[in-house]
């Protein structure tokens, strides 16, 4: 073997230095393309290295006047104080189930909607009902709490004037704990469905209408057609969609939560995300709170790369 | 027999068709009902909005909830803060975002993988809140703008799209020409393709606007001074703060919502006109933009 490396060593060197010479010229020729990333490089080097850096006081007992060096290492005890703690069932348990709630949900109903807004030919009738199913997307988090807060007001929201007219007591869905996650996902499908099926339209648009045309002679019907071009046809992109929704599994809505959250609702309420915002920004725990973040992190990246592998084996639609 | 046949498909179809017409019309309903109720709600006696009497066309127009809204000195701050974010914000993305994107679809950029590798681990692993945190306050830049538009600069994801689109749309002969040429790297970009890319750059100055326009996070955790909040913070108090702590018995804190009045009624009032306010910059903008929204996320969707 050594023979061997020495053998290509001899003959391969010049080769590979008139390499390393076309390399630098090009480095040399094209600098100010250096010049074009290096502002993306700092950011993504300062704001995002920087706190994965900063991650090590998970590890310390943070202590803001003395720095991260100053205070004093602790190991895992961050760590093992969140697992004992009475709560982290309870966090782990609400994030696990807002997000496969939200999945199950929220992953199908695109699809459908865009196979169903792609058999629709009539323009006019087509592109105003994506222009309307789309518009929500743009609603601010923010105003779209605020729309949820007062629809569903007991007393005064047309939700419960609706429930009512139907002959039921509307149930408060704004306290009772039981109602905040669908609470939560439903308005997410009402927020996002139609913008969702772009993507797939997008996919859908790419079939040959050659395809169609072989499965009308062979008489096909319209639904069949559907069955067996369409959505084949989109299986790449919902696998990828798919794996990523995976990976951010405990990566909930968190800005929403936090705006929809009570002390009322809490017990279905409270995720790890909005666990590190309160433990971290607001009690000022920030080795703890870092702790926590880093464990949901961890999870996320975990769980990404299992399913990345697990689509692997089955088909070529894996994110790498 | 080919005849039958061919009937009997049809049939079929129309079944499948009148449950697809259905389908998408339920859809456009349930999306387009609580957008008019809000915006008849927004002009309808709060009586009547309250007791359910008004669903879905103005009843008893009044405009006091309008008027109630534009006398708040909050909300104009709000909104002139608002603005200055995003457009300051929106400049520095597309400062980030473009010249990054053009270099990584150059093929004869050295390094290329190893930019890519290093922005695209950031879309799966970050720092967490608190070292983020921490590190804002560190570099001095709590209680400013700063705060608001700098670690936010850039997405990954707005990258790639770009990157995509400088691969797919600009012909390579262009940037051979200008090499042949002898002009620089520098002058390509600025005079040659940056006039050719008009409608990526128009999608991603609408993509971050509107980001930015909608953010309130790190308004709220990097931001004291009431005086700064942008639109969507001081929204925050009137429309979930305000009902959160009435619902939950805990004392109204929120400056803005003590200056507008405090009967419930007129409160719900100001709240219908608030969100249309609010929202109607965005929604009323989108439909003309709608193309451009819908290319970027097309592009994006094409796997590079």
């Amino acid at each position: 073997m050594r023979e061997a490396g020495g053998v290509i060593k001899g003959t391969v060197l010049p080769e590979r230095e008139k390499g390393r010479n076309k390399t630098w010229r090009r480095i040399v020729l094209n600098w100010e393309l250096y010049l074009f990333i290096a502002p993306a490089f700092f950011y993504f080097l300062i704001f995002s290295y920087g706190p994965m850096y900063g991650i090590q006081i998970a590890f310390r007992n943070f202590v803001p006047t003395k720095g991260i060096y100053g205070s004093p290492w602790t190991g895992f005890d961050h760590f093992i104080r969140f697992f004992d703690s009475y709560y982290f069932w309870d966090l782990l348990w609400n994030t696990f189930s807002i997000s496969l709630y939200e999945l199950a949900v929220g992953f199908p109903i695109p699809i459908i909607l865009a196979l169903a807004f792609n058999e629709i030919k009539d323009g006019y009738f087509k592109r105003t009902a994506q222009t309307i199913t789309y518009a929500p997307h743009f609603i601010s988090v923010v105003v779209m709490a605020g729309m949820i807060i007062t629809f569903l007001s007991p007393s005064s929201g047309i939700v419960a004037h609706l429930i009512g007219w139907l002959g039921f007591d509307a149930p408060d869905f704004l306290t009772d704990p039981r109602w905040f996650k669908t609470m939560y996902v439903f308005s997410g499908v009402w927020q996002s469905a139609g913008w969702g099926t772009i993507i797939y339209l997008a996919a859908l648009s790419g079939v040959d209408p050659g395809q169609h045309e072989a499965a009308i002679i062979d008489g096909a019907s319209r639904f069949q057609r559907v069955r067996h071009i369409n959505i084949p046809a989109i299986v790449p992109t919902m696998t990828i969609l798919l794996i990523l929704n995976m990976g951010s599994l405990l990566g909930v809505g968190f800005e929403k939560i936090l705006l929809l959250q009570n002390s009322l609702n809490m017990e279905a309420s409270d995720v790890i995300s909005t666990f590190v915002y309160r433990s971290g920004l607001v009690d000022a725990q920030y080795s703890f709170s870092t702790a926590i973040g880093l464990f949901n992190s961890v999870i996320n990246a975990i769980v990404l790369v299992v399913v990345n592998q697990a689509v692997r084996r089955t088909n070529e639609n894996s994110l790498w | 027999m080919p005849m039958m046949s061919t009937m009997k498909v049809s049939g079929r179809d129309k079944i499948f068709l009148a449950f697809n017409y259905s389908f998408v019309i339920l859809a456009f309903v349930l999306v387009a009902y609580p957008v008019i109720y809000m915006l008849s709600a927004s002009i309808s006696d709060p009586k009547l909005v309250g007791s359910g009497e008004m669903w879905l066309l103005p009843k008893g127009i009044t405009f006091e909830g309008y008027e109630r809204v534009f006398q708040n000195k909050s909300i104009w701050t709000g909104y002139g803060n608002t603005l200055l974010y995003t457009v300051v914000g929106t400049a520095i993305n597309l400062f980030v975002t473009l010249p990054a994107a053009y270099a990584l679809s150059r093929k004869d950029l050295s390094g290329r993988h190893f930019f890519m590798g290093m922005f695209i681990v950031t879309m799966f692993f970050g720092g967490g809140l608190v070292p983020s945190y921490l590190l804002v306050k560190e570099l001095g830049m709590v209680n400013t703008m700063w705060a608001i538009v700098i670690p936010s600069a850039a997405s990954i994801w707005n990258i790639i799209v770009c990157r995509t689109f400088f691969q797919t749309s600009i012909p390579k002969e262009l940037q051979e020409a200008a090499q042949i040429d002898g002009s620089s790297n520098l002058r390509l970009f600025v005079s040659i393709i940056l006039p050719l890319s008009m409608p990526i750059i128009a999608v991603m100055a609408l993509f971050y606007g509107v980001g930015n326009w909608n953010s309130y996070f790190s308004a709220m955790i990097y931001l004291n001074d009431a005086e700064k909040y942008p639109l969507q913070l001081v929204l925050r108090q009137i429309l979930v703060l305000q009902e959160m702590s009435a619902m939950a018995g805990g004392t109204i804190d929120a400056s803005t919502a003590s200056a507008l009045n405090n009967k419930a009624e007129i409160a719900a009032l100001v709240k219908y006109a608030v969100i249309i306010i609010a929202t109607a910059p965005i929604i009323a903008i989108y439909p003309f933009l709608q193309r451009y929204f819908v290319q970027g996320v097309m592009i994006g969707s094409v796997k590079g």
